[in-house]
């Protein structure tokens, strides 16, 4: 029985049915994660004993009745912004590289609840900023389906990790397309639920009004599932929402007759590449075929979600990490005199440039003579997409969009131009500002060989109509771009540029 | 290039943003802010006139709860993580001259 092959629903299932131990199925993964770790990077941190203790826990659990869900004895890795406690969780920077969290966040501690196994804490940008998971302290991650390619960001690692069969699935952040973007650079699922719906008690906060955790699995229904167990109404989180709909794997049917989907004609303009439009209209294609009604229509509004962004998340990173100072946990600078000494260069040794640069242009844009021109004006900007979108919602239960303008870029091609590393954010960050949810779904392959993604955007609280219609497309393509392993060597030679994928499932 | 930031302005968000940055980091944070500022102006191609500035995206307003006590002592646990401690309590460096 080939543990990796099988998604989490599916391995969960086998857990149930005493096929499998949970042991056997938490060694399955370490023994990938030897095997191509060192081509891949995924991960920060891996938990190796202390998986294996909570596994036998997590059997007894299962066998006595305590444990009956889905996720019951299955493995996750958790992104490195998640706070476990008793686990080093670094947010892949240096001034973090030490610190060790005396509690569990809130999705975390509702996957153990449902009787997950935490096997390591994954690779991010730092901070989770960044696009490509090539601004962690600790080494990019590579793209499992080309080494030579960035995995996306900022929740590569993740991305990267259940791309790799390393595990069934994974936990993700994002505050401007960090689960959607690297989720389609890697030919994975993932969706960024409404904000709200997932507690974020104990993820270290980036753009607090933006960040949503989410999964990252293999197909639409571990998705759903996992979703399920993760959301859940917090008092610790002032922003969680108490919703009674979030039994999501019930929307998890192969139907989309009368669905009204719209496509914004001002997403598939110029900076599109022809063949990830080529595949989103051939995916709409399909769902039309299955009763869908499929329209054009303008959103609007368009060019002006990245900079509304980039000043409100700027803004809330520069308020959100001035508690890394070097006093209470994390990195401390070795030579100082006085207090504000210590503190300017603790941050300055410890964060990275990119953290840096967000930081200084937060400052900037909330400081006294410019708080009105940018950060004011950049709320107000925000007014007007969410109205824009409510529009669109008003005849439209889904928008069709790309997860991102190109497929996932050569290393090293993005850190030297910021801005245009931001511009690559234009289809995802508009979802954050409005507060909506987003899906990710695979819908095909570049004839080089790279995942294209494919992005569906419902309104706040409508998450079961994207499943519905991402399920529909899985079943209709009857699993064609979720069910195939990349090509990964085993002795480390890199992959030959172009060569398309590897070894097939059944 | 329509922002322009002088070495006074890097200077005195380097001190709000608690950095201390080289000369060359300074170089490159007045381009990058540059670059980035001309980029947001296009936001003032938009009439903004009379549109509430928008922070939550739901109509939430303060969530209030009982200021309970839920988890236990962990001073030791929370401690193991300072850079510097002495005596139980976090060390900093001198703060009055």
């Amino acid at each position: 029985m080939d543990i990796l092959s099988m998604t989490a629903v599916e391995l969960g299932k086998k857990i149930r049915a005493k096929e499998i131990t949970v042991r056997e199925a938490v060694q399955a993964c370490f023994d990938r994660t030897t095997e191509v770790e060192d081509q891949v990077n995924s991960f920060v941190t891996l938990e190796k004993e202390e998986a294996f203790r909570r596994a036998e826990a997590v059997q007894k659990g299962i066998e006595e009745g305590r444990f009956t869900g889905y996720l019951a004895g299955v493995p996750v890795a958790v992104k490195d912004n998640l706070c476990t406690r008793g686990v080093l969780t670094t947010c892949s920077s240096k001034i973090l590289e030490n610190f060790i969290p005396t509690y569990t966040a809130e999705a975390v501690r509702n996957l153990n609840k449902a009787g997950a196994v935490v096997i390591g804490k994954t690779n991010m940008d730092e901070f989770a900023m960044g696009s490509t998971t090539e601004t962690s302290y600790y080494g990019a991650t590579k793209n499992p389906w080309n080494l030579a390619h960035v995995p996306g960001g900022s929740s590569g690692g993740s991305c990267a990790a259940v791309a790799a069969r390393e595990v069934p699935y994974a936990l993700g952040s994002d505050t401007g397309g960090s689960i959607r973007q690297p989720s389609a650079y890697c030919g994975v699922v993932g969706i960024k639920p409404t904000y709200g719906t997932v507690s974020r008690y104990g993820l270290i906060a980036y753009g607090s009004s933006l960040d949503q955790i989410g999964p990252i699995a293999r197909d639409v229904t571990d998705c759903a599932a996992i979703l399920e167990a993760i959301a859940s109404h917090d008092v610790k989180d002032s922003t969680s929402v108490l919703r009674e709909d979030t039994d999501f794997t019930s929307a998890l049917k192969c139907d989309v007759k009368g669905m009204r989907i719209g496509i914004p004609q001002d997403y598939f303009t110029e900076g599109l590449d022809q063949e990830i439009r080529d595949a989103i209209f051939a995916a709409a294609e399909c769902l039309k075929r299955q009763g869908a009604v499929v329209e054009k229509f303008d959103l609007g509004l368009v060019k002006y979600a990245i900079p509304a962004y980039y000043v409100i998340a700027s803004a809330e990173a520069s308020s959100n990490l001035s508690r890394f100072d070097g006093v209470k946990y994390g990195y401390r600078t070795k030579n100082y005199e006085e207090l504000h000494g210590m503190y300017k260069k603790t941050r300055s040794e410890g964060f990275g440039p990119e953290v840096k640069r967000r930081i200084m242009l937060g400052s900037f844009v909330l400081s006294s003579g410019y708080y009105d021109a940018y950060y004011l004006k950049a709320l107000r900007t925000k007014a007007l997409i969410k109205k824009a979108f409510d529009d669109a919602f008003s005849r439209y239960d889904i928008i069709l969009a790309p997860a991102a303008p190109q497929v996932a870029p050569k290393l090293g091609a993005s850190l030297s131009d910021p801005l245009k590393m931001y511009l690559g954010d234009i289809y995802t960050v508009s979802v954050n500002l409005a507060g909506l949810p987003g899906i990710s779904i695979p819908v095909g392959r570049t004839s080089g060989g790279l995942p294209i993604g494919m992005q569906m955007i419902a309104n706040c609280f409508q998450e079961k109509k994207l499943f519905t219609a991402a399920y529909t497309y899985e079943c209709l393509t009857e699993k064609k771009w979720v069910s195939r392993w990349p090509h990964l060597r085993r002795n480390g030679e890199d992959i030959p540029a172009g060569e398309k994928e590897g070894r097939e499932e059944k | 290039m329509a922002n322009k930031i002088s070495d006074e302005t890097i200077e005195y968000v380097g001190i709000l943003a608690k950095l201390e940055l080289s000369a060359e980091e300074k170089a490159q944070a007045k381009s990058d802010m540059e670059t980035m500022l001309d980029y947001i102006d296009t936001l003032n191609e938009l009439d903004t006139r009379g549109i509430e500035p928008m922070s939550h995206v739901f109509p939430v307003h303060n969530v209030f709860r009982e200021d309970v006590v839920e988890n236990g002592d962990q001073h030791e646990e929370m401690l193991a993580n300072a850079p510097q401690k002495k005596e139980q309590s976090y060390q900093v460096p001198r703060t009055f001259a």
